[in-house]
């Protein structure tokens, strides 16, 4: 996959629009990012049990909630790759002492890490660790797809703390994934 | 939850951030306030001090911890931010070595040889040991936090240079209380002072600068 110039000064005038609160430019500029970055981890990822798609995703929540260490006018890319990298070394840390984990505590057993993993590192299971608010609005929003304002409305609660119940909750699914 | 359904609830996350380097700059100003506390409540300055400002030797020495201190903090910028070119920056931090070495030279011309172990090992070594990692432990648990909202790709490195950066603050505190101001002893127990925060830094940058 080519990135030409035209590419990134696409993308820094999406990112910087976003950063201005611009939720169309933000949600274009992180599908254009996940396209990016999970032709990146495909690339690295042939066989070993990783899925590319759990790359992307845990990239996306990086990029999002480290959004604001990209210096306004600094190119965009080596920004993005460096955090997928970051995440891919990650992804293959981890890999690696599940496996050696597995290996300790269930000899004789045939564990099979692959799809264990999978399931593990899947958002919606996430959610169920979060507090009882922020469960309800991530939910609210990512699972049902309801506006922030909708939202508000549904529980009751008044949008700013819509906004920060999101914000928090999403940055504990972020936490829980750099656990695992 | 899919990569569609992912981007669309971030989309809607879109509260307005602190840009980063305002909250590094926050974290050090409280990190320097947190040194100059405990500084001032612990040692505070030494009693000749206005003479002492008249030596370039008492002199010297701040301009050593500074520039450790700009160095570190410049370094700790670009480590924070992914993708940014590091190598420049990293080498700067060569600055206050070159300075002291620099310095060391014009004070083994200056002093007879004879002096030079007294000079090194001065009186003051223990309190140098004790008081620099002492004054600069609170602020280095400011920075640290302070970089947890940055994205270092390299957690031990950006903790090491986060203690060289609370060991610049501390060792200009102390400077003004200690009065061995040979450029020998600065060299010897500044440095060991300041590297026991950068290990400090390393080991738990390790753990908390993880994302």
């Amino acid at each position: 996959m080519r990135v030409t110039k035209a590419d990134e000064a696409r993308l820094s005038r999406l990112l910087l629009a976003s950063l201005d609160g611009d939720e169309r430019a933000y949600a274009a500029f992180l599908s254009e990012i996940a396209a990016l970055v999970r032709g990146f981890a495909r690339r690295r990822l042939t066989g070993g049990g990783i899925d590319a798609e759990d790359v992307v995703q845990d990239t996306l929540l990086a990029i999002h909630l480290k959004r604001h260490t990209w210096l306004v006018g600094a190119p965009v890319l080596p920004w993005v790759f460096a955090i997928a990298r970051h995440k891919l070394i990650d992804a293959f840390r981890k890999k690696g002492r599940r496996v050696e984990i597995d290996i300790d505590d269930f000899a004789g057993v045939l564990a099979e890490p692959e799809t264990e993993t999978a399931s593990e590192r899947d958002i919606a299971r996430a959610l169920e660790g979060l507090a009882p608010v922020q469960r309800s609005v991530v939910a609210s929003i990512s699972v049902d797809g309801r506006s922030i304002a909708e939202t508000a409305d549904g529980l009751k609660m008044s949008e700013t703390a819509v906004r920060v119940a999101l914000h928090r909750g999403l940055a504990a699914i972020a936490r829980r994934f750099g656990r695992n | 939850m899919d990569t569609e359904r992912l981007i669309r609830t971030l989309g809607k996350d879109t509260a307005a951030a602190t840009p980063f380097r305002a909250t590094l700059l926050r974290g050090l100003l409280a990190a320097a306030a947190l040194a100059g506390i405990v500084f001032f409540a612990a040692l505070g300055p030494r009693a000749d001090l206005a003479a002492a400002l008249e030596t370039a030797r008492f002199l010297f020495k701040f301009v050593v911890t500074l520039a450790l201190a700009i160095a570190a903090y410049g370094a700790v910028t670009v480590l924070s931010r992914p993708g940014a070119a590091l190598a420049h920056r990293l080498l700067l931090l060569l600055a206050p070595v070159v300075l002291l070495a620099l310095a060391g030279v014009a004070e083994a011309v200056s002093v007879p040889e004879a002096e030079w172990a007294s000079r090194a090992l001065g009186t003051n070594s223990v309190l140098c040991l004790t008081f620099i990692p002492l004054i600069g432990i609170a602020p280095l648990a400011v920075l640290l936090h302070a970089l947890r909202a940055g994205a270092p790709t390299r957690p031990v490195l950006t903790g090491a240079v986060a203690g060289l950066l609370a060991g610049g603050v501390a060792a200009t505190f102390y400077a003004i209380h200690c009065f061995d101001d040979s450029p020998f002893f600065v060299a010897v127990w500044y440095s060991l002072a300041v590297a026991i925060l950068a290990l400090a830094g390393a080991v738990a940058g390790r753990v908390v600068l993880r994302w």
